[in-house]
Order: structure tokens, then sequence, then C-alpha cells
């Protein structure tokens, strides 16, 4: 079994901690402590974590940000996420080849009651931009996020952004990641709880829960940034190690050095998906193809333009209709596809390829903010469910806010712009509509609109208002 | 010709037509930046990049308006571009040699003399060129690579494979 670490990198430099040695059914590994346990075992050349409970099919790392459950193993006896997991030295990890069981969960836990002004959930751009105007103003502020590091997506973002310069154009994501992450942990008045997820809402209030503890939160203010998960497609083996989420295999890569794997195959031709091949590129892989299956692509010319250069083909019209394999993807099957998504007989081909990432779409993150009883709309263009706002980003639960892709699937540069709004929103509603957050709050909302009368945007422009309550019209 | 949303290349045609590719006599001059900018895209890294003031948008989706006079090819635009879709081009000296600058980001690491290949917007090996000169750009980290390339391929070369 071969190391999978990136040795060398264009543009990044991996900070590992120190070498430690974890153990996986018996088998001594190489890690470092404090990166993704779900990282460590990849890299060591695993491909199966664990079994499906029923069928026994072969599950490894899909997601690598704690929403599928397909990376769970034990660890030291308890099933756990190995992908939200920080690896220690010593680790016994086994693979979970049933159902997990849930008892050993509750004896870990001491609890906490907190009372605070606001309680932010999620710290991606959205959050962090919520919590960044309310940093050292005389509110309370906590901010629970369920990851290892703060920053949301942003933390695997290797390409430099779009945007003007108060939108950190110019800038690589990741870099804006550590820059907040460092800004937010000064802030007097803020507490950031980093691994704890919260699980829900209930009487005593909003209950959230990491491996050490669980802590009952009592906020005046919310924002929800939940952000969103990706979408996976129905194909033949879809389920085989190797077929990860376009994001999941940039967490892999980008945040944690681990190559996804050698030959690739991109289904999907959106920014998404365009740029996990670029990035492929330079983490040493080679693309076979993109597959879309639309007759246009579906990002921005610039980013295919990037692997075009290179010699990754784009193949229009296309689609996945199977991979084979049988601990991990050894071939996928690909064909053209017409204009009524049918497949052409006889277009049928093979390609030789480790590993398929599928980049075909997010959606949003809306479990919690459903249950603080926020009133939703399927809104297809958006993303799908997506809770109904204010423009200035308020529920229809007075005093709840949300901010980013759980509003409507876009990009980090609006994520921030929402965050900010609501941030604001909370200091107006707190502190009186004082002038300075007035006019501040205007001009974000004057930014969005300018960011969103791209072309590319249009989809966007078209359903926003689909999404809108009345200005001040809460508590429907 | 397909259009560039179907097969993800641009041609010379919609270049032009774009208002990107100088007049003869503004190429004879000296080196100048050729932008492939073709989409409306939300950015103004380039205008406020420019050293010179050389590109202006009005609206921040318009597509950049270069003033070929004002543009004297430094290249900084060429680092800083998140779209890598920024190259300056050289055909005024005497003799087949041209010189393209374009943005890298791939290893191996580029240096001065370095042969490598050289690729066309569809990833084709075109021929063979030498790294004249490189720096990392201070902000984006990516590479500014000229090259000397056979001049009639200045407006082809659009990548380049390092050879080890």
């Amino acid at each position: 079994m071969g190391d999978r670490r990136i040795r060398s990198h264009p543009i990044l430099e991996f900070k590992r901690g120190r070498e430690i040695t974890i153990f996986f059914e018996g088998e001594p590994l190489r890690a470092f402590e404090g990166e993704s346990l779900a990282a460590a075992i990849y890299a060591a050349g695993i491909d199966v974590f664990r079994l499906s409970p029923t069928l026994k099919r072969p599950r490894a790392v899909f997601c690598m940000v704690g929403k599928c459950g397909s990376c769970m193993v034990r660890v030291n006896g308890i099933p756990t996420r190995s992908c939200i997991t920080p690896a220690e030295d010593g680790m016994r990890v086994e693979r979970i080849n049933d159902l997990p069981e849930a008892s050993k969960y509750e004896k870990r836990l001491v609890s906490e009651e907190i009372t605070t002004d606001v309680l932010i959930v999620g710290g991606g751009p959205a959050g962090m931009a919520s919590a960044e105007v309310l940093c050292n103003t005389d509110l309370n502020v906590v901010l629970v996020d369920d990851q290892i590091r703060l920053g949301g997506q942003l933390i695997k973002q290797t390409h430099i952004f779009f945007g003007s310069k108060e939108l950190f154009a110019g800038r690589r994501g990741f870099e804006i990641a550590e820059e907040y992450s460092s800004k937010l942990s000064k802030c007097s008045n803020m507490r950031i709880i980093s691994g704890a997820t919260v699980v829900g809402v209930f009487k005593e209030g909003v209950l959230a829960v990491s491996d050490e503890a669980k802590y009952l939160i009592r906020p005046k203010y919310v924002v929800i940034a939940t952000g969103a998960y990706e979408n996976h497609l129905v194909f033949e083996n879809n389920d085989l190690p190797g077929v990860m989420g376009a994001g999941g295999a940039q967490t892999l890569m980008n945040v944690w050095g681990v190559k996804p794997g050698n030959e690739v195959l991109v289904v999907g031709s959106g920014n998404v998906g365009l740029i996990i091949s670029y990035q492929l590129l330079q983490a040493g892989a080679e693309v076979k193809a993109v597959v879309e299956a639309l007759p246009r692509i579906g990002g921005w010319f610039v980013h295919a333009a990037k692997i075009r250069r290179y010699g990754v083909p784009i193949l229009t019209s296309h689609t996945i209709l199977g991979v084979n394999g049988t601990r991990r993807v050894e071939e996928a099957v690909i064909a053209r596809v017409d204009e009524n998504w049918n497949v052409v007989g006889g277009t049928e081909r093979f390609v030789k390829v480790d590993t398929v990432l599928l980049a075909v779409g997010l959606t949003p993150n809306t479990e919690l903010v459903r249950q603080f009883g926020a009133a939703t709309r399927y809104i297809p263009d958006l993303g799908g469910l997506v809770p109904l706002k204010t423009p200035y980003m308020e529920t229809s639960v007075e005093n709840v806010f949300v901010a980013g892709d759980l509003a409507a699937i876009e990009e980090a540069t609006t994520a921030f712009i929402e965050g900010w709004i609501a941030g604001y929103s909370i200091l107006i509603k707190a502190r009186g509509e004082r002038e300075e957050y007035l006019t501040k709050r205007e001009n974000l909302l004057r930014m969005l609109y300018e960011y969103r009368s791209a072309p590319v945007s249009e989809k966007i422009r078209r359903s926003w208002q689909l999404s809108l309550l009345p200005c001040g019209g809460v508590n429907a | 010709m397909t259009h560039f949303k179907e097969s993800g290349v641009v041609d010379l045609d919609t270049l032009a037509r774009m208002g990107y590719v100088p007049s003869e006599e503004r190429l004879r001059r000296g080196p100048v930046a050729i932008y492939e900018c073709v989409e409306e895209i939300p950015c103004n890294v380039c205008v406020f990049s420019c050293p010179f003031n050389a590109v202006t948008k009005n609206k921040i989706t318009d597509l950049p308006k270069i003033d070929f006079s004002k543009c004297t090819g430094c290249g900084v635009c060429v680092g800083r571009c998140p779209g890598l879709a920024i190259f300056v081009v050289d055909v005024s000296r005497e003799g087949d040699v041209g010189y393209v600058t374009l943005p890298h980001e791939l290893l191996p690491a580029p240096s001065k003399g370095s042969e490598v290949l050289l690729l066309d917007r569809e990833g084709r090996e075109v021929g063979r060129g030498t790294v004249t000169k490189v720096y990392r750009d201070k902000i984006t980290r990516s590479w500014v690579v000229t090259l000397s390339v056979p001049k009639d391929l200045v407006m082809v070369v659009r990548a380049i494979r390092v050879i080890k």
C-alpha cells in the first residue's frame, strides 16, 4: 500500500503535526497529530473504511465534512465520523460492518449551559462574516462549528477569487479563512466552539454536542449558516469506494495534502467540477475527462480554459452510466446523451480510472432552520428547499437569521455579504437604528445586487424574489 | 467555429471581436497584454492591478476594456488574474523569435533557462521553447513565466509543461 500524501505542491505548503502511529484493524499506520483521521487512513492506501450494514458493500470517504457518514469507523470502541476527528497517537480504529451502537456516546458527555446574546451556527464564510460584524461589540457571541478547522469550505479553496477588492478579489480562499480564523480568535466578546454539532432546538435551548461535551445554549439572536451538502448521482455501483464528492476530494487534497486518486473522471462541468479538475492537475493527478450532460459547459469559461490548455477533454452531452471495480473504482462507463437526456445507444465507452468525482450541485442544509420553525419553500434555482427571509436575512421566526449557501446555493463572496447583512441586522435590532449600521447595511445590499447582476447569476436573480418575506413582516 | 462555452477554447476571431487583439502597428511597437476574458464575470482584479490604468470597466460585470496605448506589457496583471486569462505577447524584435508571458501553477517549477513543451489552448504540443524570465507574484504566488517561442506561435501558445 502506497503513501497517498502529496509531497510537493505548486501553491500549498502542508503544515503537518508531529508524526504519530494509529492502528487500523490492528495494523500500525503513520499519521500526523491533528490531521483528519479519515485523511490519515486514506493516505495509508486503505480503500475500504467499513461495510454497509445489510448488503456488506464497501464504504469509504465521500464528503470529508461529516455529512454523509460513509467514513464512520470505531475509534477506541466508539463509532466516530473519522473525517472530522483529529488523529491522536495510539488511536485504535476498526471497521464497522454492521449498525453502529449508540450507548457509549453518553458516558463521555459533560454538560454546560450557556446564555448568550447571539448564537452563530456554522463557521464558514457566512458565519464568520456575521461574527466579524459582531466582534468586540457589547453583545456576547457564541460561534459553534462542527469541523476541525474554522473556515467552512474556504479552507480547501486554493484558486484565486474573482470579485472586487473589498470582496477578497485576487486572494486564495484558504488564506482568507486563515486570516478570519485568527481575527475572530482575538474578539473579546466571542466564544468559538469547534468540533461540535448543533443537533437540535429544544424547550431548554439549542443543543450542541462534541466528543467531550454537550452545550445547552440559550441565545436571543441566532444566525444559521449551516451551508450545504453535496448532491449524489444515480448510476450503477455509485457507492463504490473511489466515488467521491468533488468537495470531499478537495478537502482530502487541499486541506490534508492527500491525493484522492491518480486517474480521475470528473462528473459535472460547473465551477466546482472545473476547479477540482485544475486542482487535481496541481496535485499531480491525471484528469481523464470532465463529463457534462448539458450541451454547454456549466461553469465559467476561464475555469474551463485552464484545464483545456493542459489537454483535459470536457465531454459535453455525456453522462456516466456506472463504475466497475471490486474494492474501489477500476473503470467508469460513459456515454453520449441526446437533447432529451437519453443515452445514445452504441456510444458507451470504458474509461480506466481509479476515482470518480461528483460535482453535480449542492443542497442547502435546512434541517436546523426548519427545526426553529422557519417557513421554507422549494425553489430549484436556489438549490431546493430554502428558508424564506427578509432582504435583511431574517427568517419567518423573529430573531432567527440565515446567511450563505443554506439560503441559496451561491458562492463564498455572496455568503460573506449575507453574513455581514445578518450581523448588522442583529446590531440594529439589539442596539437601535443607528445611522452607521443602517448605512453599512444598505451598502451591502447594493453590493449584493451588483454582484448578482452578472449573466451567470441569472437563475439566482430570477428566483430570489420567490424566497423573500415582506420587509419587517416576520412572525408569519 | 464551436462556441467557447461548448469547447472551452476561444478562437482569435472572437478575441478580435471583443477588442482584445491589438493592431499590427501596436504589436510591432513592443510587448502588450492579450486578455482572453470573454465572459461577463463580476471581477475587477485587472482594473485595480494595472499600474498604468490601462484597463477599465464601468460595471464590475463588464468585459475589461484595454487601452493598448497605455498598456506597456509589464505583465503585472498576468500573475493576478483569477481566471489565468491574461497573457503578454512580444513580437517587436527582429528575427523569428517572439515572446509569450503566461501564468503557471504546476510542478515542476520553471526556472530561467528551463526547456519547456509549448501547449496551445487545447493542450496540444506545438513546439519547444525556453524560459527567459520567471518570478512568483507576491500576492497570488503564481509563477509568471516569459518564454521565447517561434514568432508565429505567440497567439497560439497558452500553457507549458516544464521538461525535467
